[in-house]
């Protein structure tokens, strides 16, 4: 193409100029060298975020992963099989709503986006899908924790990260280990959960599956989004005075439930949050050190004892950013796509999706067992559990990836 | 029984402990308070320009984050933050009014709406640019404290809310009853025409009508803050519950403001209380409606 | 006569839309402009010829959304029944709220409120009721077919809308051109006037409820057939309401084409200040919320102001003491 650059200015032929025009149109054209066509300058990866509205924290914070992903790659020589294809994030924003979301979608495909890592929240990501499956665009879904997004028989949507109904089964499971572990054991919990799909989704599933494990729940307490006093509801927890409170809710609502347990001194054995839980977040540990120390989650996270893992992290704080589970699934997701394409040796969304669906990608640095996708879903794809301890984050659970041994009952 | 699946949790959430009703009411005439306090300068607003102010949320958001960050960049405390962010939100909201709100309505209501939606739309998504989506909170030595009323726990900065909004209000009350400024308004309220014969300069007065309601949520921040936290998107939590307030107290009405916020509080926890957190939400709105079918005016309806 | 031809000539023009419009960008952003203007229209029927200012619109929308989304996963039953059956579902909400709200002589801010106040009844209710699915929502399963009222392509979903479109607007052009159309706007412009000359308030306002619900209901079965997803945000929330009434109050409140032209100058400045910003999370916003300010401050009466400045242009209801004492 720069040789018919550097001849415009001399004039074209007319057939020279014929052949540039179409395939500058995007026609192609028989006899164009394959090469060409197989090897794109870049391979274009569509990054859709809610990086304004309510959820702006979360959808920047993946946006920052799945850009350090790309550097990284590129860093690393691109895409190899496309003899060093760099990536080129194409960003958009979701605002937090789908409509948005899979009319960004939209946009790209006409862009030429090779794949898309989106959705951060389940909602969006059920559009975004959606809306990518009408041109098989590949779509892998970095967070979105429902597991109706894997359940379509969408061929082109892929999560590496456990879905809800997995975190749920290793929250309860991992509980039943600990308490087993422990002298004094949790008998009885209560539940206090957002309302929308991921708190409501999970709590569902935990009042199933907890009296299974001998723990009674008492009580399942909804809460709306925004909720501006948490009074009410400490006040019950005081009233039932579980063994456990199971906090599933995002971080604004966790801050204010945690601060008025402090007020109302609130005395458990145990805070055992599952997902969103403010205690596999940094920021609130280094906030309220206090507050945060000895209560446990079941979350995303990263395997604390893979070099990749830490220096990964470490990167990402010298970037000042604040090391939470949507930067590293976002980050995952773009190594995921990215493995697509080096893989199929191609950008064709087929070969993209078949490459995929086949993934054995080496997830090491995750507390993951080996990648295996089954129906677009990554069934090694574990949730760990964490406990703050003196200010840390560590891994307690399972003991493959433990950092340090649960401290049960939290006071003791 | 626990209460399993969706519907019984429908159907009513457990009845509650009897023993937690005296701490849950006390608790949510504090909130109500709070509640007040974003309401008083609402309250004005409306019954003054008659105007329905969408930005009411995204201005107390930068009231919070001027309390946010002259308490974290230059340690001062939120309490002392009343001496200086309710005068500059009161300036903010003069220029406001005189600069964009008065002169894009025309005389008409859905102009203002739409001049209010606007500028709430850019002060949240500046505020998302400048000060990022992170929430903020700020640590005082009185966060964790509490006061013991009747058995229950109330944390201080809520007691200390509750006996600023009676303050407020009461400053209000007396700004608006002995001074010619608060004449000038009441006058303008009631007869646009009359006022500016008698040489009332209905845009001062007007701006200073809507600074004065902005300066109250200056005070609202300051309260608020030692119990909640900032993020570009807070003040919607706010703005629907004010609302309510304004219509049940009657618009223009301080006293009704202030007994309407209390209400509020208190009905807000109580239903969170038999129907459940999330359906006892349902209790505001559905008073809400009643009230204003049955009692157009308000509980204390009477005007400025 | 002469505003039905041009009505005619216009919607013949939009239907020919995805013939020429072979980028699926393009054919989406029409899409969303005919479903704004659905939206807009609909509250249009009531606040801009009726005067009655809702700030709940939601209530109709999400509605008409759940009740096809319901009636497909929970019964089973088609969404082309569901279609009407979600329009009319919306009528009855509407019914219920201008029941109760026209009967006690409710005006101004109060209405406005009280409509804010249904909407957030029902989002609440359609959290907790296992019905809608509560908090976790309703997928509708994907399965593309012209019978399951999902289609492969976007120019089918394009024509869906217009027709819902089309028939909103004649409508509005009913209203304009009727003597139901005549009472309804007297009520707005004078209501005790009104009265006097024997017009039935009550009975006229109800009607233009529940004429603009069934439309504003339709908007929230397209959505639910286009997206396939429903919660209680999405379908009960503010934004669906905020925009309803911003679409035809930038284009010209009370005026036959002003939605259409709010719908289309809305999305444009949306998709100019994302395009003209860019990546920098929220700018985009700042900019489209001071387009927003700056179109209030130098068009008063909105697009539709420009075009019918000669002809008197409609009446907003003036503020009078009654309503708001």
């Amino acid at each position: 193409m720069t040789d018919s650059k550097g001849k415009r200015n001399g004039g074209l032929g007319r057939r020279e100029f014929l052949a540039t025009g179409a395939a500058a149109l995007g026609l192609g054209v028989t006899g164009f060298p394959a090469v060409l066509r197989a090897q794109p300058a870049s391979v274009k990866v569509g990054l859709i975020h809610p990086v304004s509205g309510f959820i702006a924290f979360s959808g920047t914070q993946c946006r920052a992963g799945a850009e350090m992903a790309i550097a990284d790659i590129n860093a690393a020589g691109g895409i190899k099989s496309l003899g060093g294809a760099k990536l080129e994030a194409m960003l958009g924003d979701s605002q937090g709503k789908p409509e948005v979301g899979a009319s960004e979608v939209s946009k790209m495909v006409e862009g030429g986006v090779h794949g898309i890592v989106a959705g951060y929240s389940s909602a969006i990501s059920l559009a975004t899908s959606q809306e990518a499956a009408k041109s098989m665009t590949p779509h892998i879904v970095d967070v979105g924790v429902s597991d109706q997004i894997v359940d379509r028989g969408l061929k082109n949507t892929f999560r590496f990260a456990p879905g809800y109904g997995t975190i749920a089964k290793f929250a309860v499971d991992n509980l039943a280990g600990i308490n087993q572990m422990s002298d004094d054991k949790a008998k009885t919990a209560m539940i206090i959960h957002e309302e929308s799909l991921f708190g409501t989704g999970t709590a569902n599933l935990l009042q199933k599956k907890l009296p299974e494990i001998g723990i009674e729940v008492l009580d399942v307490i909804k809460h709306a989004n925004p909720t501006r006093d948490f009074t009410n509801i400490v006040l019950q927890i005081k009233s039932k005075k579980p063994d456990l409170i199971i906090p599933a809710n995002y971080y604004n609502e966790y801050v204010l439930l945690a601060r008025t347990m402090r007020q109302q001194q609130v005395k458990a054995k145990g805070i055992y949050s599952v997902l969103g839980g403010a205690a596999s977040n940094y920021k609130f540990v280094n906030e309220f050190p206090e507050a945060a120390q000895g209560i446990m989650d079941c979350n995303h996270w990263f395997n604390p004892k893979s070099e990749i893992a830490l220096q990964r992290k470490a990167a990402a704080e010298a970037k000042g950013l604040v090391y939470t589970y949507e930067v590293f699934l976002a980050y995952n997701a773009v190594v995921a796509l990215a493995d697509g394409f080096e893989r199929a040796g191609s950008t064709e969304h087929d070969a993209v999706n078949e490459a995929l669906a086949a993934s054995t990608l080496d997830m090491s640095y995750m507390p993951y067992g080996p990648t295996k996708m089954i129906n677009g879903q990554n069934v090694g794809a574990r949730p760990v559990n964490t406990q703050v301890l003196d200010g840390k984050i560590e891994v307690i659970f399972p003991q493959a990836f433990a950092s340090a041994k649960p401290v049960f009952p939290m006071n003791s | 029984m626990p209460p399993s699946g969706a519907f019984s949790q429908f159907i009513v959430s457990a009845m509650p402990d009897l023993a937690i009703i005296i701490p849950s009411v006390l608790n949510g005439l504090t909130t109500g308070a709070l509640y007040a306090l974003v309401a008083l300068g609402l309250t004005l607003i409306y019954g003054v320009l008659h105007i329905i102010n969408f930005a009411h949320g995204a201005l107390l958001m930068l009231g919070l984050y001027a309390v946010y960050y002259l308490n974290t960049r230059f340690g001062i405390d939120p309490y002392v933050c009343l001496l200086i962010v309710p005068p500059v939100m009161f300036a903010l909201g003069y220029v406001l009014q005189r600069g964009i709100i008065g002169r894009a309505s025309h005389g008409r209501d859905e102009n203002i709406l739409l001049v209010t939606l606007g500028l709430s739309i850019v002060i949240e998504n500046l505020a998302l640019f400048f000060f990022k989506s992170d929430t903020r909170i700020i640590d005082t030595p009185y966060s964790f404290e509490v006061i013991q009323i009747l058995g229950a726990f109330v944390p201080e900065p809520k007691v200390f809310a509750f006996l600023g909004a009676f303050v407020t209000a009461g400053l209000l009350w007396a700004l608006m009853t002995f001074t010619d400024l608060g004449r000038a308004i009441r006058a303008l309220a009631k007869e646009r025409k009359g006022a500016t014969l008698v040489g009332i300069n209905a845009d001062h007065v007007y701006a200073m009508s809507f600074g004065l309601g902005i300066a109250c949520l200056g005070v609202a921040a300051c309260l608020l803050l030692p119990s909640y936290y900032v993020s570009p998107q807070v003040g919607q939590g706010f703005v629907l519950i004010a609302f309510t307030i304004v219509v049940l107290g009657g618009m223009g009405s301080f006293v009704g403001a202030l007994i309407g916020g209390l209400f509020i509080g208190v009905v807000e926890a109580l239903s969170g209380l038999f129907l459940g957190e999330s359906l006892g939400q349902i209790g505001i709105f559905a008073i809400f409606i009643l009230v204003l079918i049955f009692r157009p005016t308000g509980l204390l309806g009477h005007k400025v | 006569m002469r505003t039905l031809i041009i009505l005619a000539a216009v919607f013949a023009a939009l239907a020919l839309v995805p013939l020429f419009v072979v980028s699926d960008v393009w054919l989406n952003i029409a899409i969303m402009v005919l479903y704004s203007a659905l939206l807009g229209q609909a509250w249009n029927m009531l606040g801009g010829y009726g005067g009655q200012f809702s700030f709940g619109h939601a209530a109709f929308f999400g509605t008409g959304a759940y009740t096809v989304a319901v009636l497909q996963v929970q019964y089973g039953i088609n969404p082309w029944v569901g279609l009407f059956a979600g329009g009319l579902a919306a009528v009855v909400v509407a019914a219920i709220i201008g029941y109760s709200t026209f009967r006690y002589g409710l005006k101004g801010s109060y209405f406005a409120l009280v409509t804010l106040a249904f909407a957030e009844v029902l989002r609440i209710l359609s959290n907790s009721v296992p019905i809608t699915g509560a908090g976790v929502g309703l997928l509708i399963p994907l399965q593309v077919a012209p019978s399951n009222l999902q289609f492969a392509d976007k120019g089918s979903y394009y024509w869906l809308v217009w027709a819902m479109a089309l028939a909103a607007f004649l409508v509005a052009w009913w209203i304009g051109n009727s003597r139901f159309g005549a009472q309804l706007m007297a009520v707005r412009d004078n209501e005790d006037a009104a009265r006097a000359l024997g017009v039935r308030a009550y009975s006229v306002k109800l009607r233009a409820i529940m004429l603009s619900g069934f439309f504003s209901g339709l908007g929230g079965v397209f959505y639910a057939q286009y997206f396939l997803y429903l919660d209680p945000h999405i379908a009960y929330g503010a934004s669906v309401s905020i925009e309803s009434l911003l679409v035809p109050i930038i284009g010209g409140i009370g005026t036959l084409f002003g939605p259409l032209l709010g719908a289309i100058v809305l999305h444009a400045i949306s998709e100019f200040s994302r395009d003209l910003i860019g990546d920098i999370p929220g700018i985009s916003l700042v900019l489209y919320g001071t387009l927003l300010v700056v179109m209030v401050l130098f068009l008063p009466r909105g697009l539709a102001g420009l075009l019918i400045r000669r002809k008197a242009a409609p009446q907003t209801p003036k503020k009078t003491e009654a309503e708001h004492a």
